[in-house]
This record gives C-alpha cells, structure tokens and sequence, in this order.
C-alpha cells in the first residue's frame, strides 16, 4: 500500500480538550466515581485510560482503577491473517463484578474489537454496566454499537485510513491523521 | 553364435588400449583380437567411442531366493546386475533356508541358468543356519559349486569357532568373507555412534564393533597362515589394520560399497530409512579413508551389498526398518564419478577393483580380463554419458535406494555374458 | 514485529532464538489465562487437536489437553501401542486416516526418534512433537527455559547444569538447544555410560563430578533415571548412582541458595533426588508443570495460525 496523502484532523491540543470533556461526562453521567473503573483495549485505548484517570483524580480528587485488556484472544478473524497477532498480557488487578466499567479505545470503526472486548470482559466477572469511550468515531458499523462518550465524529470513507498518534507509544507529539490509500 | 565388437577402446587393469580394437568372440570365448579383423560375424556391435571393460564381478550381493521372493527373485536380482554390467554376482546365504547344504546351492545355481542372464555363484554360509555353533559341511558345499563361505549379516563372533572355520576352510581351500560386526558392541544400535546418532537420539553402532573384529580375524590369519576377506569395509580405521596386515605380509583381502565410499551420516538427518545400512554410513573422514585405501590398493575390491527390501519394510521408523540398500544398478555409476572423476582411481584400475581383483580373490581365473582365450563375458560403456538415477527404472524388485535423484556419469550401455548380449540399453 | 511462520514443532535445533523468545513471551500472556476464574478463551473455537501417544505419559498430555481445552479447540485422544505394525498397519497410514478426518493439529509422542518431521512432511495437519526417541521433546526445553527466566529475569550468562542420563534423554536435548541459544553456560554431569559421545562439540561442557559443579549452578536440571538402565548395563547400581550423581540436601549445601531445583518428572525420589530436594524451597517442579500449560497454549496458538505449508500470505485484515 502506498499513502497518497494525508490530513491532520486533531492536534495535541484538541486532542487534550476532547479527553478532558469525556472525563467530565463520565463523573457527570455515573453522578461521581463510585464502583467507576477504566478499561483500555490495548493499545492506544491504555494510554488514552491512563491520561482520562489522571483528569477525572483532578476533576474529582481520588483515583479510579484501570485495567489493561487484550482482546486479541476474543477477535473473530484469527483464521484470516496469515501469522498469529502477538498475544500481551491482559491486566486487571481488581474484581470487575459490580463495576461500571468504562471500555476506552482510540478510534470506534466496524465495532468487531469493542465485541471482542466486552466478550473479553465478561470472562472476568459481570459488571453491573458497561459504557464505551473512543477518542475517534469514524462510522462503517458492521455491528449494533454504539460509543456513550466520543472525542471526535469524523465522517470517512472506507479509502481512508484514521491514525491516531500519541506522544507516550508513538515518540511523536499528539495528533490525529486521515490517510487516503492508493490500493 | 559368433559376436564382433568393433572399434573398442578396452579397459584392462593394466591400461586403455591406445587404439579402437575389434573383439570377436566365439563359442563364449574371446577368439580373437586385433586393430581390425577382417571377419564377420552373426552378430556386429559398433563400439566406437565406449571403453569395453571385462564384465563386472559382485562379491557380494542379495538375491533373497529363497524365502523373500517378495524383496528380489534370482530372475530380478540378475536383471538388475547386468542393467549394472555385471556378469558375475555372488550371493550371500542369509536366505530362507540359509544356504548352508548343497541342495540349496544347486536349485540356485539351476534357476540362475534357466534365468540365463548373469553367473550366479551361490556363497555358502561358514555355520548352519548362520547360528554361530557348529561349521556347515564344507567341502561338499565346494563340489555343489561355492567358491567361498560367509555368514554374511552378522559376524562369526565365537573366536574359537571361527579358528576352526578358518583352518577347515585352508583344508578344502574355500574363501572365507568375515561381515565385522561384534554383535555385542552394535547393541541394537541404527546408525553410526558419533555426534549425529546424539543430535539424532538414534542408539548408535560404535566404530570398534566392525574393528574389533577386523583386528581379531587379522591376528587369526596371521596365527594360522590362512587367508581371510573382509566384507564392506566402512572405517578409516579398519583401513588402517588392513594396511598394517598387508605390509606385515598377513594373507587379507577386503572390499567397500560405493555407499561407504559416497554417503556420510549426515544424510541420516533426513530419518530417509534407505540411508539405513550395516555397516552405517560414517564420517567424512571414513569416507575419504576408504577412498584412500582403494587408490592404494590396501581395499583390493568394489562390491555393492545389494540388499533389496519392500517398501512396506523401509516404511517403517529408522528404529525399526531393516537395514540395507539396492546397489547394483548404480555400483558403475558412483564409482566413476566419486572415484575416476575425482582423480582417485583411473579407469584401468576401476577395473581392477570391480572385476579383476573379485576374479582373482574368488579364483574365476577365466574372468576379469579382456584377453584371446578368456571368457567373453563384458561390459560396454559411455564414460562420458550423464544420467539420472530413477526410482521407476530399476530392474531390482525393490527400490530402496537413497542415490534416487542423483546425476551419476558413466552409463552401461550394453552388457555380454558367455557371449551373449544379455542387456543393452 | 517478530513473526512466527513456523507450521510444525518438531525440534528446538531447528528454531532461532527470537523464535523461541516469542513463544515465551507469548506463554507468558497465556499464563494469565490459566489464573482467572474463566480459564478459556475461544481463540481455536471449533479446531481440532488429536494427541497421538505412543508412550505411556499422564502429564505431558494432561498439560496439551488442558492447553488446547483453555483455548477451546476440541480434543482427541488416542493412545497407541508402540507401533501399529502389529495391526498391519504403518503408521503414515494411520496418521492419513487422522488427517482424513480434517483435523488441524496432531500432537505426537513416539518411541522411535524422527516419527514426527518424517509426520510432518506428509500431512497437512500441524504437527507437534511430544517427544520422539531421544530425539527431542521441544515443549518440556521451552517450559524449562521460562520457568528459568520467569525467576531469574534472563537466560544469558546462567550457568544451568543437567544432571543425569544424558544418553538417552530428549528432555536433556532440547533443553542444550534452547539454552544455548539464548546465552546459557551448559554443563552436562552424569556418569560416562550415560554420556552421548560428540556431545561438547555443540558447546557444551561434560563433568563427571557433581559436587564440582554444583557451587557454581544457578540452575540444577535433574533428569528422570530409568531404573532399566542397570539392567541393561550402564550402571553397576542404583545406589552407586544415587551416591554420585543423586541430589540430596547434604550435596546441596555446597550449592547457591538461590540455586533453582527442576526436575521433568515423574521423579524417582530417592534415587536421582531426594524427597527433601524435591519438596525444598530452591524446588520449582510444581512451577515447570503450571508453566507447560502456558507454553503449549502458546505453541498451539503460534502454530495454528499458520496457515498451510506454502500458502499466500494474507495481510492481516482487522479493522477497528
């Protein structure tokens, strides 16, 4: 594949605002933290639940839970990639059962991870409620979710490609990049 | 029934003759030979650019008649020798019933004649039934038609029986050939004992198990003035006490198999179970032993150990399918091309090693050389044709052979035996 | 990203050290499987894995079943006699009945060395080796070097000394192969006749003398003496072994403390071990046997994501 070219659509400090409202609608929405945990689907979903825990101690003064989830055991197109995805560890070091658990991922597409995610969840426990949080919603459904809390609605077509690029993993400065592709 | 073979270049141990020869042969025998005879004959054979070579002599070959017909017949296995231009094949008595009373040796030697191809000349076994306890009735196996006595397949192990073997034999004046191997020492083993038995977890045959013996039967000859030959020779170090035998005047022969003298235990890596022979495919360093023993005439002879098995047989794990490999048909083609091509041997003395010598160790004294008088029993072939060895051409009932797929030079164009044309390509 | 695109496992000689790498890496995410309270994820829903024993073994098979139950493939058990010659049946034949049946793995363990690469050319499955002869046993050398690194953090630079009868152990082989690829100093201790000749040659060093060796291990690997081996000669006794090259506490005491103690099991307590060993706080054997569940979830997982022998890479097409 070749890139023809590209469009930057958020910048560090959009990026910085989008995440600082979503963590002010999820105090607002749950009324508090309370029995409130972070889930983030790895990759980006980790850094972006990392970054929305150390709003929401500042907007509310204490610390919720986050865990790591790696849903690469729950996808449903494993027979079709030619070699096995790397597994990494799914980390969560507390009871989910009860929780309300807030999924955070970067970008919401045809639905396919945030389906292998809550059936990854619901392995671990049963949570009283699941809510889902994504810095990006691109469209193309292919299944009947939807994201409680989103970023950004950027409307694309399947040509395109939505990078999002965080200076904690990527080692480049915030920023999200519509990519058109030449097949 | 008169043949001339016309334009010759004849292969003797001694040398190539410098000009294209004609042959003729009649009544079985070599007539006559000059630069160019004016004679016909029924039968004409344009040899121009071919060596002519006296027929080649096996020692020591399988034939598996009687008892597994299902591997090789008398009829196959003499096909398959003269595809690989031998006239003279010896076979070795591990059959059912061993071929240790004369009765055996003459229903072989009859159905090699209704065969008609090849001379077959049976070996009788040194002990009943090979079992290691009591001599066979020797001298009446020598009027059925033995030249010399083995228990190929496993080894005289008994030393006080093999003395008596070796005396009896002086007596009735049979050639005694000793297969190596302490059966005691191999131990079950599957292949050579060395690094790849260990990086295989294969249960290894030590080198000492053929030495061991070499060594005892050398002492035994040299004790009682007999003479002994010893079979597919496999280890640098048995070249070496054969060498030390020699130079001490002790009265020993001995052979190698192209497979001892072209294959390494690498290709045991492959777990292929053709590679599984006894003795085992050894080192590199074995390998160029032999070589070096038969360029200095300390490995007077070249025979194959043409051991045919089914495919149900070697279809089975390394641990548990039987040992040996077809050779017949690809004997000529290795020995030029590992041998004469790689400046070991010359073809003179190629000749020396798969026909003279076997002649001369088993007492064919009309054989193993082109000469007015001698029997006409020879093989025609291309020094410098390629082919290409084919599971599907064997004329051998068996197959198993590891050289499939291999480009040998040196191809066996036609093959004469008493004077008949017994194969041609 | 490291790439797996192996279709078989049949040996650790055949493998590269970032090969190996990934599997433990992997098995270490696989682990955390085996904690949770749902131990089962559907990656190989609706595969099938036969394991084919040839041997007698309990927990070599119980940890693949386990391992492909984990994942949700399904399981079939066969247990065969040492060859099915007896029933005029070889073996590749038996094997192309399995795979007639459209499975997608067969685990195999067999006495006769090469049973499995000789498998592995003919049939389309995947295909495991679960020890063959004394060849290899490729996931008992993978379990050992992570239960290794997993308490010392590394494998490089540590001095791992096998003991016992080297001669005919696969465990032990496979074993010198992934460790020496990963950087370990391998010492090999055990009595002579138990010693496979040419051995050094691969980098390894050979002792006779456990007591020397021993204050200078990190890890201790004791290999399973079969008592047939006085039988058949190579030993004078088992008491004369259990004095020399048996590890009791007393021989320990020359030792590190934080010498690790592993052992492949079963143990013949008493004679290549004692009890105390095998119970002792250096003992990681119950660990090993934890690990291998991981280690095979792993080596299934990697495997049956390869596709065929030769088949078209497929780009890797998950989306968001």
């Amino acid at each position: 594949m070749e890139h023809m070219n590209s469009t930057r659509i958020m910048d560090k400090e959009s990026i910085h605002r989008a995440l600082m409202r979503i963590a002010h609608e999820i105090v607002e929405k749950n009324k508090g933290v309370s029995g409130l945990c972070l889930m983030g689907i790895r990759t980006r979903g980790v850094v972006l639940a990392e970054r929305l825990k150390t709003f929401i101690k500042q907007i509310e003064g204490h610390e919720i839970p986050a865990g790591i989830l790696d849903i690469t055991l729950y996808r449903d197109d494993l027979t079709m990639v030619s070699t096995q995805a790397v597994i990494r560890e799914t980390q969560i070091d507390f009871d989910i059962t009860d929780k309300k658990i807030v999924l955070i991922d970067d970008v919401l597409f045809t639905g396919r991870t945030i389906r292998a995610a809550l059936d990854a969840l619901i392995d671990f426990g049963r949570p009283a409620q699941i809510q889902l949080a994504v810095l990006i919603d691109r469209g193309h459904r292919e299944l009947p979710i939807r994201a409680d809390y989103v970023g950004k609605n950027i409307p694309t077509s399947l040509q395109q490609n939505v990078k999002v690029v965080l200076n904690e993993i990527d080692d480049h400065e915030d920023e999200v990049i519509i990519e058109n592709i030449k097949a | 029934m008169s043949l001339l073979i016309k334009n010759a270049l004849i292969v003797n141990p001694d040398k190539v003759s410098t000009k294209p020869m004609d042959i003729l042969i009649e009544k079985g025998i070599i007539a006559k030979m000059d630069s160019s005879l004016k004679t016909s004959a029924k039968k004409t054979i344009d040899a121009a650019g071919k060596y002519v070579l006296p027929g080649l002599i096996d020692i020591h070959v399988h034939l598996r008649e009687p008892g597994r017909e299902d591997k090789e017949t008398i009829e196959t296995g003499s096909k398959s020798a003269v595809k690989g231009g031998f006239t003279s094949i010896f076979c070795m008595p591990n059959t059912n019933p061993v071929i240790d009373h004369a009765m055996i040796v003459e229903a072989i030697i009859k159905e090699a004649n209704r065969v008609g191809l090849v001379n077959v000349f049976p070996i009788g076994a040194i002990t009943k039934g090979q079992k290691n306890e009591e001599l066979t009735d020797m001298s009446e196996l020598k009027e059925a038609g033995c030249l010399a006595l083995s228990d190929d397949g496993r080894a005289v192990s008994n030393s006080q029986l093999m003395r008596m073997a070796m005396e009896y034999s002086k007596m009735v004046d049979l050639l005694l050939i000793q297969h190596c191997e302490d059966p005691l020492l191999s131990n079950h083993g599957v292949m050579n004992e060395g690094i790849n038995s260990t990086l295989l977890g294969l249960k290894g045959i030590p080198g000492v198990a053929e030495t061991i013996i070499v060594a005892r039967d050398i002492e035994l000859a040299h004790y009682l003035k007999t003479k002994i030959h010893f079979a597919h020779m496999s280890l640098k170090r048995s070249v070496e006490l054969i060498r030390f035998a020699k130079s001490q005047g002790i009265n020993v022969t001995a052979e190698a198999c192209p497979h001892h003298f072209s294959l390494t235990d690498d290709v045991v890596k492959s777990f292929d179970t053709n590679t599984k022979v006894n003795p085992p495919l050894r080192t590199a360093e074995d390998v160029e032993a032999i070589k070096q023993g038969l360029k200095d005439g300390t490995i007077d002879c070249i025979t194959t150990d043409h051991a045919p098995h089914t495919r149900e047989e070697k279809e089975l794990e390394y641990d548990h399918a039987p040992f040996g490999m077809i050779g017949l048909e690809t004997a000529l083609g290795l020995s030029v091309s590992e041998l004469v091509e790689k400046k070991y041997l010359t073809w003179p003395q190629l000749v020396n090693k798969m026909s003279t010598m076997p002649a001369k160790i088993t007492g064919l004294v009309n054989k193993g050389e082109i000469k007015e008088g001698k029997d006409a029993d020879m093989t025609i072939v291309d020094p410098k044709k390629e082919w290409t060895v084919q599971k599907e051409n064997f004329s051998s009932k068996s197959k198993n052979s590891p050289f499939i797929g291999w480009k040998l030079k040196g191809s066996v164009e036609v093959t004469i035996c008493g004077g008949k044309i017994v194969y041609q390509i | 990203m490291k790439e797996w695109n192996k279709h078989d496992l049949i040996d650790l000689q055949g493998l590269s050290k970032e090969e190996i790498e990934l599997i433990l890496t992997t098995a270490k995410s696989f682990k955390e499987v085996s904690t949770r309270d749902v131990k089962k994820v559907p990656v190989l829903r609706g595969k099938t894995v036969v394991l084919l024993f040839f041997e007698p073994s309990t927990r070599t098979r119980m940890s693949f079943e386990l391992a492909a139950k984990r994942l949700s493939a399904d399981t079939l058990n066969i247990s065969a006699v040492s060859s099915s010659m007896s029933k005029g049946e070889s073996l590749l034949d038996m094997a192309k009945n399995i795979e007639a049946m459209n499975v997608d793995m067969i685990v195999i363990r067999h006495g006769s060395s090469g049973v499995p690469k000789i498998l592995a050319e003919a049939l389309g499955p995947s295909i495991i080796n679960a020890g063959d002869g004394c060849r290899e046993h490729p996931t008992q050398g993978l379990l050992d070097v992570f239960t290794i690194k997993e308490r010392y953090g590394k494998i490089a630079g540590l001095n791992v000394t096998i003991v016992g009868d080297i001669l005919h152990s696969r465990v032990a082989r496979s074993n010198i192969w992934a460790l020496i690829k990963l950087g370990a100093k391998v010492t090999l201790c055990g009595p002579a006749t138990l010693m496979p000749k040419g051995i050094e040659t691969l980098g390894v060093k050979v002792s006779y003398d456990l007591k020397a060796v021993l204050n200078h291990s990190d890890v201790l690997m004791i290999l399973r003496l079969q008592k047939e081996r006085q039988q058949e000669k190579f030993l004078p006794s088992l008491r004369e072994y259990a004095r020399l090259f048996g590890v009791n506490q007393e021989k320990l005491n020359a030792a590190s403390k934080n010498i690790l103690i592993m052992h492949p099991g079963p143990t013949n307590r008493g004679v290549e071990l004692s009890a105390e060993v095998a119970d002792g706080t250096q003992s990681v054997i119950l660990e090993q046997v934890t690990n291998g569940v991981a280690v095979r979830m792993a080596v299934l997982y990697l495997l049956l994501g390869t596709k065929d022998k030769g088949s078209e890479e497929i780009k890797n097409v998950f989306t968001h």
